[in-house]
């Protein structure tokens, strides 16, 4: 079975019925050929030097994108990757090593690899390998993407290329992107938690390129999901075209702000990346074990207004951020950081939950085989206060309105964040008005969160392709916020 | 080095595609294996070590294209993977630019080694890594009362690649290459907890700076204490060894086929044109040996060669490659730049620092983007006020912003100190006149 794209039959809900949780790990073992007496041959060999604890990740996946540019989807790649990763902890000390091919041999050698992390007489291991099973799937998947052929994806961004140029006479260029993934997980530990999971990712995105008379400007739209192939309809494309050009268009009328500190209000949406980078990293609990954080000594104070409520959510349905089970075998949950202005959690893996002597919040998560899990956000968000944004805005004199970001990134230590603020206004005397593009805002993480003084009534999710990197892995996100006034932040622009 | 076998996998898979219906193809074998040793407050923190290998292949099906890669090399298994990338291609639309490059642009080989291979690669004990990281973390741990955390890693990889092209190519690279960094966290004002980092990587066990690197890193650490915000204005910019390439990765990415041919560059007929200042002369160098980059042919297999980009100012060349140059209607140069050198003046930083009046240090980047279609770019950064030739206040939480264009018109000065580890050896940089958003 190995090498073969053939999805499980049991993908529905139905698949987590009682009846079927057996057919689950006997489908995992059977996809990667592999018996439960050599898994535990492989985890003895990783206590072999005393380690107190181990686990085995085995990840198959499937990768597979087709992209339009010049009017044409002229172009498909797809990736195979296939692995096994063995993790052995000794304390909160960890080695790992990783093989491409599992026959017994080579597993063995890899657990004894990252034994080598402990150094003391062997750890029997006596544990019964029992099925943890997905209590509810969050992305349960109607059509998988094996059983779509490469012909029934290209006429969706031949669609959207036709619907952007439609749109606007000044599109001169668009290039769009079709991606798509599915994962098999399959996890042991030495403790006897064993899971299977069926991971699916869809990305949609679009870059247009616009001119008015010599002036060129681009912008992009994107969303993605965990889901199958029923993300794809007319409905998505008609949005991420429109999206696409709207943003696009903006650009020619917009102009670089007069730099400096300011009231900032943040659009709803996408402004969840002032989250992500102010607080979301901090709060990851490795950087606070470590004491390493801006944030290590704030747990259970005050950090903020108490009408902010602050999520990190790994059970939306679809959510590109979602998890069933993490990759250290915990349950998907929604963990409150933040609830009425005080720290209440810390986001953590099982190395920090040990640490702090409390259960894992289900944020350990790894980019691929090839790497060990590490504390991780999954979807981020503030829930939404009574404000609205109309009156949000009329509160500032002077100041900017910030819609549409890019990327981001965080000092842990400093608490030092930016965002780059693909377009937005600027506010006068309470109202939106000049339209401005292409500044980063720059500010500190738990001043910049003592100083969002007002939380808007219409919270809305990203569901961009929010990829976040941390110690070299990159993992899906999401983020999400209502709108909301920060009453001083460092706007990047002329002086 | 790639075994005999992997190229025979490669040949075969080759033949294969071309007897399935694939009329050209180009396949390319990636070989790797690394290891990590990190150490925390003088404990090992985390070891991995990894090995892998992986394969991609090109298709050139009916005038159409695919790239197919998978680290699933069993023969049967490539099999169906080759025959369902082939089936997929042809569901694609004809593309009259796919094609393989003319062969008389392939690099032909007779080059002499450029050394860019460590022999004592597979034998360095584990120890001996281990106790590199150890000293560096021993030269931080102790050293200050305000110290919280003291981090150290070593860490090395070998690369292997081979590239087989059906019109007649076949190449091979290796690399190696060996790291040695550390990294401090200290107690600062407040909750803040200010960190730093320095490293050394080197392609040569023996040639990596082993002793110093923990004392710099720490230093490094402890001048951060007390930065703060100053005021917006237009200041004179130094930017440092470590963080001037940022600077040019825009400027690179706008020199591409792929952002020419779609119009998304700021550099978009710019070609022949003085578009930035007298000082710029940037030329690949793609030969030097034993530098990081170092290559006689690039992804496609066309042979590199000493290229100047800007010459005084005046742009010389975009990046081509065989499908943008079809697609363009013009001769192809080359894929990308190997190894990367700016013209050097005769200060190293702290004599650019002291020339200057007015101005501000930046010794590290804080996220920020650049527009691609106009260059306007703004970006978060930290360093030191220069007053008279003097850092007199280390900064952070402000913002630098302009225009590419404008900024590089504006280089006053290039300092004579690049890094040797890195492929961009792009030294210190002067610029006049820069935007930044503070208090």
């Amino acid at each position: 079975m190995l090498g073969s794209i053939a999805a499980p039959s049991f993908l529905g809900e139905q698949a987590y019925a009682a009846n079927d949780k057996a057919i689950a790990i006997s489908f995992a073992l059977n996809h990667f050929q592999i018996s439960e007496g050599d898994l535990k041959k492989v985890l003895a060999a990783a206590l072999e030097k005393g380690g107190n604890y181990a686990d085995l990740f085995f990840e198959h996946t499937f990768q597979n994108s087709v992209s339009l540019q010049d009017g044409a989807v002229n172009r498909a790649a797809s990736n195979i990757d296939f692995g096994m990763g063995v993790r052995v902890l000794s304390g909160d000390q960890t080695g790992y090593a990783y093989v491409e091919n599992i026959a017994l041999d080579e597993m063995l050698k890899a657990a004894r690899t990252a034994a080598r992390i402990a150094n003391s007489s062997a750890t029997k291991l006596t544990v019964k390998l029992t099925e943890k099973p997905v209590i509810k799937n969050y992305y349960t998947v109607l059509t998988p993407w094996d059983a779509v052929p490469i012909q029934e994806k290209t006429p969706y961004l031949q669609k959207l290329n036709d619907k952007i140029f439609a749109l606007d006479s000044r599109v001169i260029k668009v290039n769009a992107g079709l991606g798509d993934t599915t994962s098999h997980i399959f996890f042991c530990n030495s403790e006897g938690v064993t899971y299977y999971d069926y991971r699916p990712m869809v990305t949609l995105s679009a870059v247009c390129i616009m001119q008015e008379n010599s002036k060129i400007e681009n912008s992009h739209a994107a969303r993605a999901f965990r889901m199958g192939a029923e993300f794809l309809t007319d409905d998505i494309i008609d949005t991420i075209a429109r999206e696409a050009v709207t943003k696009t268009s903006i650009l020619f009328k917009a102009v670089k702000p007069k730099g400096g500190e300011m009231p900032v209000v943040m659009g709803a949406g996408g402004s969840g990346i002032l989250l992500h980078e102010a607080i979301g990293h901090a709060f990851e609990a490795d950087f606070n074990r470590k004491n390493i954080s801006i944030f290590s000594d704030q747990l259970n104070k005050k950090v903020c207004n108490e009408h902010i409520n602050v999520v990190d959510d790994g059970t939306i349905p679809f959510n590109r951020g979602s998890v069933n089970i993490d990759d250290e075998g915990v349950d998907g949950q929604k963990t409150y950081i933040v609830r009425e202005g005080i720290l209440t959690s810390y986001l953590h893996d099982r190395i920090s939950s040990k640490h702090y002597g409390i259960p894992s919040t289900g944020n350990g998560r790894r980019e691929s085989f090839r790497m060990m899990p590490i504390p991780r956000m999954r979807a981020t968000y503030m829930e939404a206060g009574n404000v609205s944004e109309a009156d949000m805005i009329a509160e500032v004199k002077n100041g900017i309105y910030a819609e549409t970001f890019t990327n981001g990134q965080v000092q842990i230590g400093a608490g030092d964040f930016t965002f780059f603020v693909k377009n937005g206004y600027l506010i006068e005397n309470g109202k939106l008005t000049q339209p401005i593009k292409d500044v980063n805002i720059i500010g500190n993480g738990p001043k910049a969160l003592a100083d969002i003084t007002l939380v808007g009534n219409n919270y809305a999710m990203d569901n961009g392709t929010w990829t976040c990197g941390k110690d070299g892995q990159s993992c899906p996100v999401t983020c999400g916020m209502p709108s909301a006034l920060v009453s001083k932040l460092t706007v990047g622009g002329e002086s | 080095m790639i075994k005999k076998e992997q190229k025979a996998l490669a040949q075969w898979a080759m033949e294969f595609a071309l007897k399935n219906g694939c009329q050209a193809s180009r396949i390319i074998l990636y070989s790797g294996s690394s290891s990590t040793f990190e150490v925390r407050d003088m404990k090992i923190d985390r070891l991995t070590q990894a090995s892998e290998s992986s394969l991609q292949v090109q298709l050139f099906v009916d005038g159409r294209y695919g790239s197919f890669s998978t680290n699933r090399l069993d023969k049967a298994e490539l099999e169906k993977f080759v025959l369902s990338g082939i089936a997929s291609t042809r569901y694609l639309a004809e593309d009259k630019a796919r094609a393989l490059p003319d062969p008389s642009l392939y690099y032909k080989g007779g080059g002499t080694d450029l050394k860019l291979v460590d022999p004592r690669f597979d034998s360095i004990n584990p120890d001996d890594k281990l106790k590199l990281a150890m000293n560096v973390c021993s030269e931080i741990m102790g050293k200050d009362p305000r110290i919280i955390s003291a981090n150290s890693g070593f860490g090395d990889e070998q690369i292997d690649r081979y590239i087989i092209v059906s019109n007649g190519f076949e190449g091979e690279n290796t690399s190696s290459s060996f790291s040695l960094e550390g990294s401090v966290s200290i107690k600062g004002d407040g909750e803040a907890r200010p960190e730093s980092f320095w490293y050394d990587a080197s392609l040569f066990y023996d040639s990596l700076i082993k002793e110093g690197i923990g004392t710099k890193a720490l230093e490094r650490t402890l001048r951060k204490l007390g930065q703060k915000k100053t005021s917006s204005g237009k200041y004179t910019m130094v930017v440092d060894n470590m963080n001037s390439a940022r600077l040019l990765s825009p400027v690179l990415a706008s020199l591409t086929g792929s952002a020419i041919q779609q119009k998304n560059s700021f550099m978009l007929d710019k070609l022949g044109q003085k578009v930035v200042g007298d000082k710029v002369t940037l030329i690949d160098e793609p030969h030097l040996l034993s530098s990081p980059g170092a290559r006689y042919f690039d992804s496609e297999g066309i042979a590199t060669k000493r290229m100047p980009i800007f010459e005084n100012g005046v742009l010389q060349t975009y990046f081509i490659d065989t499908y943008y140059a079809n697609k363009l209607g013009v001769k192809s140069t080359i894929s990308s730049p190997s190894i990367l050198t700016l013209q050097q003046g005769n200060k190293d930083v702290d004599g650019l620092v002291a020339s200057v009046a007015k101005g501000i240090l930046v010794t590290g980047f804080n996220g920020g983007n650049c527009n691609s279609s106009t260059g306007d770019f703004s970006y978060g950064v930290e360093g030191f006020l220069i007053e008279n030739g003097k850092l007199t206040q280390p900064i952070s939480e402000m913002n630098a912003t302009g225009n590419m264009l404008t900024l590089w018109s504006h280089l006053a000065e290039v300092g004579n100190d690049p890094r040797k580890s890195s492929s961009y050896k792009i030294p210190s940089l002067l610029f006049e006149g820069v935007d930044f958003s503070g208090l």
